[in-house]
């Protein structure tokens, strides 16, 4: 029984390893699509009046060789951790980002967390009690969640809850009168709670709600709409009457028949869901002065900082598909048809 | 006039849908007309709230919040309709060759319809706009790149069925021409399903667009567009009725969008409504 | 002996009379074929049996088992004698067992609720079932997938699931009709075979005559949620009463016409 799903594991990392080199060279096409010249990009106006620094400019950065030469020395210097450096920053881009995907991962952990939970159970309800008053209401405010332009409810509820109501604490991780907590993860609300500094982490939970709310509000949306039809497409199945037909509880045929077959569509929607959080990143740090990539994200597109953007692109291309792996494996562990594929 | 519509489409969420559109498509059209002030001109008193001739308000640099929301309806909502219209073209174009002639076509199509898939929506679509150059031009291109696989799986999994059905093959059988086989008894078919699926889409799409202005890869200033206008209130964030109005506005376009997509896909029968959920996000 | 007796049932779903009026019983050991074509009604009357009527349908009459009329139960205590006094075998056996779930979990999980076994005695006993319906390597079976059997092993697998609380009554609705010919007489050879052995009371529901002169011993023809005709099967395939028999029986192939 568990060579097939092994075997079915091992085929999906080798299509997910060629998505990720498929993911390289999109950046890297993209690189090359500047419109105008890289040197003229990087270079003050003086020197590019000066022919030779402009040639060695060119010869240093391997701009002189064909396309594909350049595209493996590309590929060379990712493996080794090298992303070019940052236009803003004048650091290495890898630096950058390695000091903000904590920070990014803590938030959208806790949003995804946040609509796994409320939006798989709202879908539930809404499909138990189709068409009468739950139903009705969760369909509205579902579809509402996905409609609002998530970057406007970020400064909404920055406003409101901040600045009117001065409910929620300010931008940033923690208050400002604080210090991290020794870093073990680089999440501050497990590194507190593992550290037992607990009005450190009680610091770090209450800022981090605000923007993980706003975060989760499509998705929550989203996973409503998606598990709702799921489950009502399930309900109508020919198993799930036989399963009733056998005098099971409730309970056990809501449980172990129906969520299970709707589980497939829904994690597929959770896969997309967490992209979907990924660029929510981008839009709603910023705002909340949260320093993830999301916010680096948003400052280096705003100046136009390539190397930076291509990075942030990178490394979030490079999760998304190895996201999309675990989705993929999922699958293979709860539905026995797809391992033999 | 409501009481001569179908029944599917009487039901609340159908008739605000449609009030809503059409109140938006008069506001298209008539901008000029129904807007007090010049979008542009930055000669009133800066950040006033809402009252005495300015009903939105005035923005950091004098301009009318009202009528600046009003003309980005002129901007975005005909920017997007196209946007849908093409990468439903361009899609699915690609889609039904990809379906339609198979083999090594349908290969080259779908890995590159994959790489896209590989990216989260809005990283791709920022990385591609700041690779053109930040202009509300390559806003559109960037969202195209992003857009069009959706559509071509779509269109491809319609004609995959639709291929080997009788009616197809006696068609191809009496001697018509690929193309004419494609338009006459592949594409009525496919059009139903894609029209639900497009209008789904045109929520999304305004989304994507105002997200890439409020980025600073859109919509230039001065030019009044929603996503830029909320971009600019981020830096003045207490004055909310600069961010707030144009906000409200995107909101209720791509709600009624959506209201009307959700009525058209309950319209349509259960098996052409099960091949749309896949990709309706 | 009348194990489960119906008795003036009418079934109503939104204004419509989809049952109206028939008595039926069903004998210890005995197979009671209902027939009819679609729309008769007599799906309606298994899921009534069943309790698994759909939302809104109203019920009249009375259908007994063992002394207490099923329609006045309360949903618990229906669920309580559903699949273990009375087995379902359903058409489609390709969509009625659960593809992800495995064979000795859906032959088990019903038996531990109603018989209180532990997971062992519920394994021991889910292979000797699968023995009976003749699956070769039954302990291996057990962790095997739906989509690992042909049709008809599955739908083996399906009566199997229907006896194991060893139930007094099998509905079995048209078991044969989604198989192959060349499968139907193994499967219904089968469904005698444990009627016999066992002594149940089967109601077996098909549109097929030509099924129900192969097992069964009564024959009950539905035609607009009324019964048209009831007999003992040589005399209703020999003779029947009812125009509208007569007709179902000529649509028979190899039938010669009167």
């Amino acid at each position: 029984m568990k060579h097939p799903l092994i075997r079915f594991v091992a085929r999906r990392l080798a299509v997910s390893v060629l998505l990720a080199v498929g993911v390289t060279l999109v950046t890297f096409t993209l690189t090359n699509l500047v419109p105008g010249d890289p040197a003229a990009a990087n270079l003050g106006q003086q020197a590019l009046g000066n022919p030779a620094i402009v040639k060695q400019f060119r010869e240093q950065h391997g701009l002189d060789k064909p396309l594909p030469v350049q595209y493996v020395t590309y590929l060379g210097d990712l493996v080794q951790g090298d992303l070019g450096e940052s236009q803003q920053s004048h650091r290495p881009v890898d630096a950058d980002l390695r000091e903000f995907v904590p920070a990014t991962f803590e938030l959208a952990g806790a949003a995804l967390l946040l609509s796994l939970v409320v939006g798989v159970a709202f879908g539930v309800i809404a499909a138990l009690r189709r068409d009468r008053i739950a139903d009705q209401f969760l369909r509205v405010t579902s579809l509402a969640g996905v409609s609002v332009p998530t970057f406007w409810l970020a400064l909404l509820a920055f406003y409101f809850f901040f600045y009117r109501l001065r409910l929620a604490p300010g931008s940033g991780r923690i208050a400002p009168t604080m210090s991290p907590p020794p870093h073990v993860t680089g999440l501050y609300t497990v590194d507190a709670a593992l550290a037992g500094q607990w009005d450190v982490c009680a610091s770090a939970a209450g800022h981090l709600a605000l923007p993980a709310l706003v975060l989760a509000a499509y998705t929550i949306g989203l996973l409503t709409r998606f598990t709702r039809s799921a489950v009502l497409e399930v309900l109508s199945q020919d198993y799930v009457r036989a399963a009733r037909a056998k005098g099971l509880p409730a309970r056990v045929v809501l449980l172990r028949y129906v969520l299970r077959a709707a589980l497939v569509p829904i994690i597929t929607v959770a896969g997309l869901a967490f992209g979907s959080l990924l660029s929510g990143t981008v839009l709603v740090e910023s705002i909340f002065a949260w320093p993830g990539i999301g916010q680096y994200a948003y400052k280096s597109a705003t100046n136009l900082d390539l190397p930076a953007v291509m990075g942030v692109g990178l490394v979030v291309g490079a999760i998304y598909v190895a996201v999309n792996l675990i989705v993929d494996v999922l699958y293979g562990v709860i539905d026995p048809r797809v391992r033999s594929t | 006039m409501i009481r001569r519509l179908p029944e599917t489409w009487r039901r609340p969420l159908a008739v605000t849908g449609l009030v809503i559109t059409a109140a938006w498509l008069i506001v298209v059209i008539a901008a000029p007309l129904l807007a007090p002030y010049d979008p542009l001109a930055q000669k009133f008193p800066r950040l006033r709230p809402p009252g005495g001739g300015h009903w939105f308000g005035t923005d950091e640099l004098g301009r009318d919040v009202f009528s600046r929301v009003l003309y980005g309806a002129r901007l975005s909502i005909p920017l997007t309709l196209l946007l849908v219209a093409l990468s439903v073209v361009i899609g699915g174009l690609l889609g039904a060759c990809a379906g339609y002639f198979g083999r090594w076509v349908d290969e080259t199509i779908m890995r590159v319809a994959d790489l896209v898939f590989a990216f989260p929506t809005v990283i791709l679509a920022m990385a591609v706009a700041a690779s053109l150059g930040a202009s509300l031009r390559n806003a559109v291109l960037a969202i195209l790149v992003v857009s069009w696989p959706a559509y071509a799986r779509v269109t491809r999994g319609l004609v995959l069925g639709l291929r080997s059905r009788e009616f197809v093959l006696s068609g191809r059988l009496l001697g018509f021409s690929v193309w004419r086989s494609l338009r006459t008894d592949v594409l009525p078919n496919v059009a139903g399903p894609i029209l639900v699926l497009a209008t789904l889409d045109i929520g999304t799409q305004l989304l994507l667009l105002s997200g890439l202005s409020f980025l600073g890869l859109g919509a230039k200033p001065p030019t009044a567009e929603w996503g830029a206008m909320v971009a600019s209130a981020t830096q003045v964030f207490d004055k909310w009725w600069v961010g707030v109005f144009p906000g409200l506005a995107i909101l209720t376009v791509v709600l009624a969008f959506n209201f009307l997509g959700d009525t058209m896909r309950d319209a349509l029968d259960p098996q052409t409504a099960r091949a749309i959920k896949e990709r309706a996000l | 002996m009348t194990i489960l007796a119906i008795e003036d049932l009418t079934v109503d779903l939104g204004g419509r009379g989809l049952i109206r009026g028939i008595d039926l019983s069903l004998e210890r050991g005995k197979v009671h074929g209902l027939a009819g074509e679609s729309g008769s009604g007599k799906t309606m009357t298994g899921l009534a049996v069943l309790g698994l009527l759909p939302h809104g349908a109203r019920t009249g009459g009375t259908i007994s088992l063992g002394g207490t009329d099923l329609l006045s139960l309360s949903p618990k205590e229906m669920n309580a004698r559903r699949g273990r006094e009375i087995g379902t075998v359903f058409q489609d056996q390709s969509t009625s067992l659960h593809p992800m779930l495995s064979i000795g979990r859906q032959l088990t999980d019903h038996m531990r609720h109603h018989l209180r076994l532990d997971r062992a005695q519920a394994r021991e006993r889910a292979a000797e079932l699968l023995g009976k319906v003749r699956i070769p390597d039954p302990g291996r079976a057990l962790d095997r997938y739906p989509h690992q059997f042909s049709g008809g092993m599955r739908q083996r697998i399906a009566i199997a699931i229907a006896l194991a609380c060893d139930p007094q009554v099998l509905i079995a609705d048209e078991p044969t009709t989604a198989l192959d010919v060349t499968v139907q007489a193994g499967i219904l050879r089968l469904l005698r075979g444990l009627c016999d052995d066992l002594g149940l009371a089967v109601l077996l529901v098909t549109h097929d005559l030509g099924v129900m002169s192969a097992v069964a011993d009564v024959i009950s023809v539905m035609r607009d949620g009324r019964l048209v005709e009831t007999g003992p099967r040589a005399r209703v395939m020999r003779d029947p009463a009812d125009p509208y028999t007569r007709a179902l029986l000529d649509a028979l192939p190899g039938r010669s016409t009167p």
